[in-house]
């Protein structure tokens, strides 16, 4: 395939998903709103989602904690380890870990779900019902995914700062006050309120891609393979960029 | 707008549809009476699906018009078809029941998401009616993955009813069933049909259920009409194309 095919596919390919996602703002805003298809989604997507997070969190938060711990020693500021950690975890690695877990659980899901409605005319027999299966299935979905991203990472934050006081622990007596203190003290409105707003952007990403990738799937079973695991590695993708993004806009506003 | 026939429900004119160079439909007319029974017949890939497709607006036709109740199905916006629809039933092939929903979601969600008002106890007594007609209520809180094939085919048929459509497209009911179920599934077809004075479009291939639902055949050969008549007209046919469905 030459290059100019595959660069006239790719324009196609960024065409298509720019449109779908206004055919979403435009879904989305005129009523009738599908409240409680919305809140099935948010009680799927989020609520069930949360054990898998908790656990990476926990793991996350003690880990770093342990490899840390070395380097700092070496250079005498050991104590500095709860305040590293916590930033850490708070401004990078928290949305970004917990974004990418939900883009492999939820993006494969949706793009795997949707996918095997199309082949199997699902979508179809909800279009010619007079139902928009736009709204109802990719309106709920990419709102859900788009509000339970930031309060999954919130509670994933949570959740990695108490598994760092435990590998703080492991080599030294610290009591969860002073760890929750000096962590909180490094903090500012400045590391919290960015790092919230880009898991905003990230879960629209997942949501919108699965969707994306769902909705246009095609060639039976296989097809639907491929849609869930394009829609992980593209959501992934997209999630590095947005964190790019996102860093570059907060260093021009003097966030950093 | 062109001038429908009153008694007319479905009035097709030099539809042309064509995916790449490849013409499917090629000036197809056809015109259904309030009340009939027309089967498509035709080889497989002659376009019968895609024709079912374009009249339900799934597919937009390249040129011709589809004349549904006086309204031209290319040329309406999105809640126009959508209104159109409510009064356009489609039992599909594979049947594309809901596999995350219960027999009983299945029928009710076409009915909440049409009559928002509607009563709990008046969708109750709608899907138990539609399922009754089918002889499967024992089946409202069963999952689709628990039916057979031929239940499967009779669920689909009471959700394409429940919206009590007044003209049913029906894409190869009998297809890939066993011949008991399959005359099972014309008896519903026509008893559904005397039952609500509907009026179908049913593509098939299958000669006995052709022989025992059509009132008028229809042969589409090369994505024309190529012949169209009773049953019996066309049985007796001495062209070799029309001949060869009936051996």
């Amino acid at each position: 395939m030459t290059l100019i095919v595959r660069l006239k596919q790719f324009l196609d390919e960024t065409g298509n998903v720019a449109r779908f996602t206004g055919r979403f703002f435009s879904a989305g805003i005129k009523p009738r709103y599908e409240s409680k298809e919305l809140l099935n989604q948010c009680y799927n997507i989020g609520y069930l989602s949360f054990p898998l997070v908790g656990l990476t969190s926990f793991i996350m938060g003690l880990v770093l904690t342990m490899q840390l711990r070395p380097s700092l020693v070496d250079y005498g500021v050991e104590s500095q380890l709860p305040v590293m950690v916590g930033l850490a975890i708070v401004r990078e690695i928290g949305p970004v870990i917990t974004a990418l877990i939900f883009a492999g659980k939820i993006g494969s899901s949706i793009g795997a779900e949707l996918g095997s409605m199309k082949v199997t005319e699902q979508i179809d027999a909800m279009t010619v019902s007079g139902i928009k299966p736009f709204k109802y299935l990719v309106a709920t979905r990419v709102m859900a995914t788009t509000l339970m991203l930031p309060l999954l990472t919130i509670l994933g934050d949570g959740i990695s700062l108490f598994g760092a006081y435990l590998g703080v622990n492991i080599r030294s007596v610290t009591s969860i006050d002073l760890f929750f203190l000096q962590v909180f003290k490094s903090l500012d409105f400045s590391d919290v309120l960015p790092a919230i707003i880009k898991t905003l952007f990230f879960g629209f990403a997942v949501g919108i891609v699965g969707c994306y990738k769902g909705f246009n799937s095609s060639k039976g079973t296989q097809g639907v393979g491929i849609s869930a695991n394009s829609a992980v590695v593209l959501s992934s993708v997209l999630i590095f960029i947005i964190d790019l993004l996102a860093v570059q806009i907060t260093e021009l506003l003097g966030l950093n | 707008m062109e001038t429908v026939k009153s008694e007319a429900v479905i009035v097709i004119k030099d539809l042309v549809k064509a995916f790449g160079d490849k013409i499917i439909l090629d000036g197809f007319n056809l015109t259904v009476e309030k009340g009939s029974n027309v089967v498509i017949l035709g080889k497989s890939g002659s376009g019968k699906s895609v024709l079912i497709k374009c009249i339900i607006g799934l597919l937009q036709p390249d040129s011709g018009s589809i004349h549904v109740f006086n309204g031209n199905i290319p040329e309406m916006n999105e809640d126009e078809l959508d209104q159109a629809r409510s009064k356009i039933g489609f039992l599909f092939q594979s049947n594309a029941l809901y596999d995350s929903m219960t027999i009983r979601e299945n029928l009710e969600f076409p009915l909440l998401r049409h009559w928002v008002d509607i009563e709990k106890d008046e969708v109750d007594r709608l899907v138990n009616g539609a399922l009754e007609d089918v002889d499967l209520l024992h089946t409202l809180d069963m999952m689709p993955s628990e039916l057979s094939g031929g239940m499967l085919k009779r669920v689909a048929l009471a959700r394409t009813m429940i919206l009590r459509p007044e003209v049913i497209l029906y894409d190869e009911p009998t297809t890939g069933l066993d011949p008991v179920t399959s005359r099972e599934i014309e008896n519903l077809i026509l008893k559904l049909q005397k039952k609500n004075h509907t009026s179908s479009i049913i593509i098939s291939h299958d000669m006995n259920c052709v022989k025992n639902t059509a009132d008028l055949v229809v042969l589409l050969l090369e994505g024309k009409c190529y012949a169209e008549g009773t049953y019996a007209e066309l049985e007796q046919s001495a062209d070799q194309n029309i001949k060869q469905f009936f051996e």
